[in-house]
């Protein structure tokens, strides 16, 4: 009973994220996309903390720390590219 | 013995009710009509189902196996900080890049304050730096 609850949480980040997917490929802007990414990472830090549940190991904790860091940094990444790269957009187009 | 059980069962309704927020999450962020208010969706309430979703493989492991695990706890602390510094950063990266507002939405008071001064000076200073570049 209890496997099955967590096999359909599991589902429902899967589902969580392939709706986030959409957004990434069709969104009409680049901070959507920014917004979407991060949003993935943090979805995929909780179906690790799921997987591990389920497998009941203890080795896949290391990964929910590491997947933060780098969704926070790509985060970080994607809005200093957005902020000073569309300026540059900006002046070719004009 | 029980203690034990009901704290799982604890554990587990913690990691559904996280599901089910971040499927909720990820609908405001399909659904909404601009970057702002699908900002508002993706870092709020996908901080709450990430935190809920954590807690509860923190707490099945504390007591199922009796091990109090600190990358979870740490793994915690650092979304609750950084999923609000992320968000902020890049609506601010959104609105000066000129992302336009939702057709609907009420005023925009920082459009005056911003683009009247510093930003649209430096970008016509960029455009004639590179129109000269262009003629040397």
């Amino acid at each position: 009973m209890k496997e099955t609850i967590l096999l359909l949480a599991l589902v429902f980040f899967m589902v969580a994220i392939a709706l986030l997917l959409y957004r990434v490929i069709v969104g009409p802007s680049m901070p959507d996309r920014a917004i979407a990414l991060d949003t993935i990472g943090v979805n995929l830090i909780s179906a690790i903390a799921i997987v591990s549940i389920v497998l009941s190991t203890k080795a896949f904790l290391e990964a929910i720390l590491i997947l933060g860091i780098l969704a926070f940094i790509g985060t970080i990444a994607f809005s200093k590219y957005i902020e000073r790269g569309v300026i540059v957009d900006r002046n070719g187009d004009s | 013995m029980i203690a034990m059980e009901i704290l799982e069962w604890v554990a587990v309704i913690l990691v559904l009710i996280g599901s089910i927020i971040s499927v909720i999450s990820a609908f405001g962020l399909i659904k909404l009509p601009d970057v702002y208010t699908r900002s508002h969706a993706a870092t709020k309430s996908s901080t709450l189902a990430v935190m809920a979703c954590l807690l509860g493989a923190f707490i099945y492991f504390w007591s199922h196996d009796g091990y109090v695990s600190i990358r979870l706890i740490l793994g915690i602390i650092f979304v609750f900080i950084t999923a609000p510094v992320a968000g902020h950063l890049i609506c601010r990266a959104a609105y000066r890049s000129r992302v336009p507002l939702a057709r609907n939405s009420g005023q925009d008071e920082l459009k005056s304050i911003l683009f009247d001064g510093d930003i649209a000076a430096t970008t016509v200073q960029t455009i004639e730096k590179e129109k000269s570049e262009e003629n040397q």
